[in-house]
């Protein structure tokens, strides 16, 4: 939403004095304003093209601001004080169509570009954008003196994950904003553990703290949806000793277009998308739901991935339809699949050239997920490329993966009630005698992703399973 | 000088006196709320027990799962019914 003081009907032209252009056509200014009452708009110089009243000194730029002046010379029809039509640059066939008026500029050129209003100046957009649509951002304003080093004061306002963060200035935060069509004030969620209401604003503060390109904000907002759904459960997330984080998987065109990792060190550094989409989501929870360790986050050890954590599928390189697909959502859809669960656990196999041997391998790794005695349980698994081209070559979907590699995920609860082995932990006794599944149904979730080289895979540990823990929470990413 | 825009909710949580502690257990409704961990009931049947032989007459209460927030109609419940109340945690 753009406004500002209406332009005067009729024709008007948009021009500066330290423009070329602008200066070949100074004398069609002049003509226009005695044969057309045209009004010129000058960003510069307050006398050019002359100093007469039809000429008017845009001098905060905000006329040319509020009116999406590109280029200068810009001519203008205005109709109740709004651009109805407008032409730009020196073009005669052009300017004389538009005024209605023959014989334009005789002995100039017949065409010249313009060149860069000023209002578009690199050097001048961002103070622009902050004086003519800050005040449209409604958070408080932190003043950091002059001799108090900005990245210190971001860790003395408790507003740190541990890591540096970007000073999130009007100026960055507009620029953030450009990443989304939403409004600064929409209300994206109520964020936990203190259920406050979590803007778009407040979001894109939190982003160009975690690094994020503006691009990537679309992301971020449909994962703090995500997490602060109430079937994710992120108070619960925060509450238990437990080690569990989300884990955010991004499908669809925009993992591309935002250049996200699928591929090799999926899980780990050294992609910006991937490091800082995580950790924006993180923030949004520290700063905004006010979840902090020590206070509702009671995480007995915690995880590396805690700091934030986000990747891509590798879909192109599947022959599986995308997890999202196989979630309900279209190829053509982008999405982030929120998943509450602990730190990965790799799975070598390096000799399996059968998928029946892989998925037994696989299985005899998954019985331990977070411990040999927990049953009923939840992973992802993230199966790397080499492993995949076996399940391809075989001829095997994701649900005949699935299928055959539950067959070998079956305990008998002899084996894991309390006391066996020597063990205390374990199932109540009144369960033996039982089969019981190490994993809930519909509690394997399958992404491909890694490097192109590496007879690997990873599986994450879970949570506590739904409904009563936390639910895998797909959104659809909208700009 | 930088200007900065505030990360935070820019909200305090509310700040609420306890209430007085009782002199005595006797004749109090106390509120014993299992949040559903294992084995939380086998605390509270004993906390139960010693209420009552000290006279106190005892409201168990469950969430139904540990892992959110008890929901507000129970928490609503509790404190219009009970004097006090004792929330377990266990494993």
């Amino acid at each position: 939403m753009r406004s500002s003081a209406p332009l005067p009907d009729g024709l008007v032209a948009v021009v500066k004095q330290d423009c070329p252009t602008c200066v070949l056509v100074a004398p069609v200014l002049v003509d226009l304003a005695d044969r057309s009452s045209m009004v010129t708009i000058t960003q510069d110089d307050p006398t050019f093209p002359a100093a007469a009243d039809w000429v008017v000194h845009d001098a905060d730029l905000s006329l040319s601001w509020h009116n999406d002046i590109v280029t200068v010379p810009t001519l203008l029809r205005v109709e109740n004080g709004i651009p109805v039509d407008r032409t730009e640059g020196w073009d005669r066939e052009a300017w004389e169509t538009f005024t209605g008026a023959g014989g334009l500029g005789p002995g100039l050129p017949d065409w010249q570009p313009g060149c860069g209003s000023l209002s578009v100046d690199p050097n001048l957009t961002d103070e622009l954008a902050v004086r003519f649509s800050g005040s449209a951002m409604t958070s408080r304003r932190v003043e950091i003196a002059a001799l108090e080093d900005e990245w210190e004061a971001m860790y003395d306002r408790d507003w740190s994950d541990g890591l540096p963060v970007v000073p999130p200035t009007e100026a960055r935060v507009l620029r953030m904003l450009e990443g989304t069509s939403r409004d600064a004030g929409d209300v994206v969620a109520i964020a936990p553990p203190d259920l406050v209401e979590c803007t778009v604003e407040k979001i894109a503060i939190n982003a160009v703290m975690a690094g994020c390109r503006p691009e990537y904000l679309p992301v971020v907002i449909a994962a703090v949806e995500a997490v602060c759904s109430d079937e994710f459960n992120m108070h619960g997330v925060l509450a238990t000793t437990m080690d569990v984080g989300p884990i955010l998987i991004v499908n669809g065109p925009i993992r591309n277009e935002i250049k996200m990792n699928s591929g090799g060190n999926v899980l780990g550094q050294g992609n910006r998308a991937n490091a800082t989409i995580g950790r924006a989501v993180q923030l949004v929870i520290r700063n905004i739901g006010g979840g902090k360790p020590g206070g509702v986050d009671r995480s007995a050890h915690g995880s590396p991935h805690k700091l934030g954590l986000a990747f891509a599928e590798d879909e192109e390189g599947s022959p599986w339809e995308s997890f999202a697909q196989s979630r309900g959502f279209s190829a053509e859809q982008s999405t982030v699949t929120a998943w509450c669960g602990g730190g990965p656990t790799i799975m070598v196999d390096q000799l399996s050239r059968t998928p029946d041997s892989l998925v037994r391998h696989f299985a005899k790794s998954l019985l331990t997920s977070v411990a040999p005695r927990m049953a009923l349980m939840e992973t992802v698994l993230v199966i790397g490329p080499e492993h995949m081209s076996r399940f391809r070559d075989a001829g095997w979907d994701r649900a005949r993966f699935v299928e055959e590699l539950e067959t070998h995920l079956v305990i008998q609860t002899d084996d894991i009630v309390r006391g066996v082995d020597g063990i205390d932990e374990g199932a109540a006794p009144e369960m033996a005698g039982n089969v019981i599944s190490k994993f809930w149904p519909g509690g394997i979730h399958v992404v491909h992703a890694g490097g192109q080289t590496g007879l690997f895979s990873m599986a994450f540990g879970g949570w506590i399973p739904p409904p009563k823990g936390s639910v895998c929470t797909t959104k659809e990413i909208t700009r | 000088m930088t200007t900065v825009l505030d990360p935070t909710s820019e909200s305090r949580a509310e700040q609420r006196e306890l209430v007085t502690r009782p002199e005595s257990l006797d004749g109090l409704t106390i509120g014993l709320l299992d949040i559903s961990k294992p084995r939380g009931d086998v605390f509270l049947d004993r906390i139960e027990e010693r209420l009552t032989s000290m006279g106190a007459s005892v409201n168990r209460y469950m969430k139904p799962t540990f892992a959110k927030p008890a929901p507000v109609d129970l928490r609503h419940e509790i404190a219009t019914s009970c004097d006090a109340v004792i929330e377990a945690l266990a494993d």
